[in-house]
């Protein structure tokens, strides 16, 4: 049976792991390189590097963290932020990721999926969304709006309605940030996660707010998510990924559990 | 050496990164001489049947397959691999392949499944073979494809994986096997795999 999926999320800023709480006030918590080789060995299905670094100047930086990563792990594993050319593009895969993560650049320019889409398959493109809970009105009647430049602009632009077209433009996965629930560890957005699992047939990753093993169960069983994304509970030594999985596990959710 | 076929696509990088991982000498190639000079032969893969058949012809690629695999140098695909040396595939509007193993790669199109099938899943092994040497039953293997491998013959099916339906997620005939998932992104288990092959005289 297909399993679902623990993935781990590391911002990296300058290339240092950091972490935030609703997206701000961020802290340097290791290398990303040494945190990815010891998650792998942990067991974890596959890893999401976020580049937070604010100048792209310093862009280079996020290439040498994934070269080094893909040398030393052997799971799939994504990178993000910042991505807004095939070129880009081109460069990350190159450097060993697998997939690209496209969320700011695709609200600005959403061809870019599409062309993204065509040069490298629909299955190297994770459209990240980041959405927030808002009043319903008739241009957003989910009553949820997309946010760009890392949760602080909202584009006026209804969730659902965006997921579905980025799935129409190409987009092989959703990677669903809830700028409500991210660094709260109270669990994951389940309504809007249920909603977006309905709405498209693309495997769906919820993101933002897992603080104990329950609410990745509560994610999993009731919000129809494929994976879900997991940082500060292993980051700062909570829970392994180990134990994570066992309770799963015990819970008759579906993982990975034999590394 | 290992001659991995460079068909400017796909994620051969990964592979080669993989086989230098285990300690394997490889190269990322198109020159017919070096492939056929190669003591195996890897074929990799994401991307759409019908583009990476366009080039393995422009290229001339698919005879110089076809020679290496009649030489009985061990042949390794993955992925979109596993597809090309079938008969044909359904992407593309149709996409006439290489006919090396009789059967066609098909749609998934079960009803409940999301599409691709991604992520990590069982194999159940249905015949016993030297690749799966060491292999424990309990590991799971990185997928992501939308078309499966569907061999004519009972025989050519290695293991097999649910997805919605059973399909053949290894396949094989003499030196010729092939992984529907990545093993390059399957952790331990993968690398496993990939070690066995590069060890193995392509029998049976």
């Amino acid at each position: 049976m297909l399993s679902k999926r623990i993935i781990i999320c590391l911002d990296v800023r300058e290339g240092k792991t950091t972490k935030g709480i609703k997206f701000k006030r961020n802290v340097d918590i290791g290398d990303p390189v040494a945190m990815a080789a010891q998650y792998y060995e942990q067991g974890v299905d596959e890893l999401v590097f976020y580049d937070i670094t604010a100048s792209s100047d310093k862009r280079d930086i996020i290439i040498d963290v994934v070269e080094n990563v893909a040398k030393e792990i052997f799971i799939p594993f994504s990178v993000g932020g910042g991505i807004r050319s095939l070129d880009d593009m081109h460069r990350v895969l190159a450097a060993g990721a697998e997939k690209i993560s496209i969320n700011t650049a695709a609200v600005e320019d959403p061809d870019l999926i599409y062309k993204g889409a065509k040069a490298f398959g629909s299955q190297c493109i994770v459209l990240g969304m980041d959405a927030k809970r808002v009043e319903k009105t008739p241009s957003i009647p989910s009553g949820y709006e997309v946010y760009i430049h890392g949760g602080r602009t909202p584009v006026a632009m209804d969730a659902i309605q965006w997921a579905r077209r980025a799935q129409d433009l190409g987009a092989g996965e959703i990677c669903l940030n809830s700028i409500d629930a991210d660094g709260t560890n109270a669990g994951y957005e389940l309504i809007l996660t249920s909603l977006l699992s309905e709405a498209v047939s693309i495997p769906v990753i919820a993101s933002g707010g897992a603080g104990e093993p329950q609410h990745l169960y509560d994610v999993f069983n009731s919000s129809g998510a494929d994976a879900a994304l997991i940082a500060s509970m292993v980051h700062y030594q909570r829970y392994t990924v180990a134990q994570i999985k066992e309770y799963l596990a015990q819970k008759g959710v579906p993982v990975r559990t034999f590394i | 050496m290992i001659a991995i076929i460079d068909y400017e696509a796909g994620n051969l990088t990964s592979v080669a990164r993989a086989l230098r991982h285990i300690g394997v000498e490889c190269r990322i190639t198109k020159q017919h001489d070096e492939i056929l000079a190669s003591e195996r032969v890897i074929f990799p893969g994401v991307g759409a049947a019908g583009e990476a058949m366009e080039i393995i012809r422009r290229e001339g690629l698919d005879g110089v397959i076809r020679e290496t695999i009649e030489q009985g140098k061990p042949f390794l695909g993955i992925c979109l691999g596993a597809q090309i040396i079938l008969g044909e595939s359904e992407e593309d509007n149709g996409t006439p392949c290489l006919g090396i193993i009789p059967g066609t790669a098909k749609r998934f199109r079960s009803e409940g499944i999301k599409i691709p099938h991604m992520g990590w899943n069982d194999i159940s092994i249905a015949r016993s073979h030297p690749l799966l040497e060491g292999v424990d039953a309990r590991a799971q293997f990185y997928f992501v494809h939308s078309y499966y491998p569907a061999p004519e013959k009972q025989e050519d099916i290695i293991a097999t994986t649910d997805y919605g339906l059973i399909f053949a997620s290894i396949i094989g005939h003499g030196n010729v096997i092939a992984t529907q998932f990545h093993l390059e992104k399957s952790g331990r288990h993968g690398l496993q795999i990939l070690k066995n092959f590069c060890s193995w005289n392509g029998r049976e």
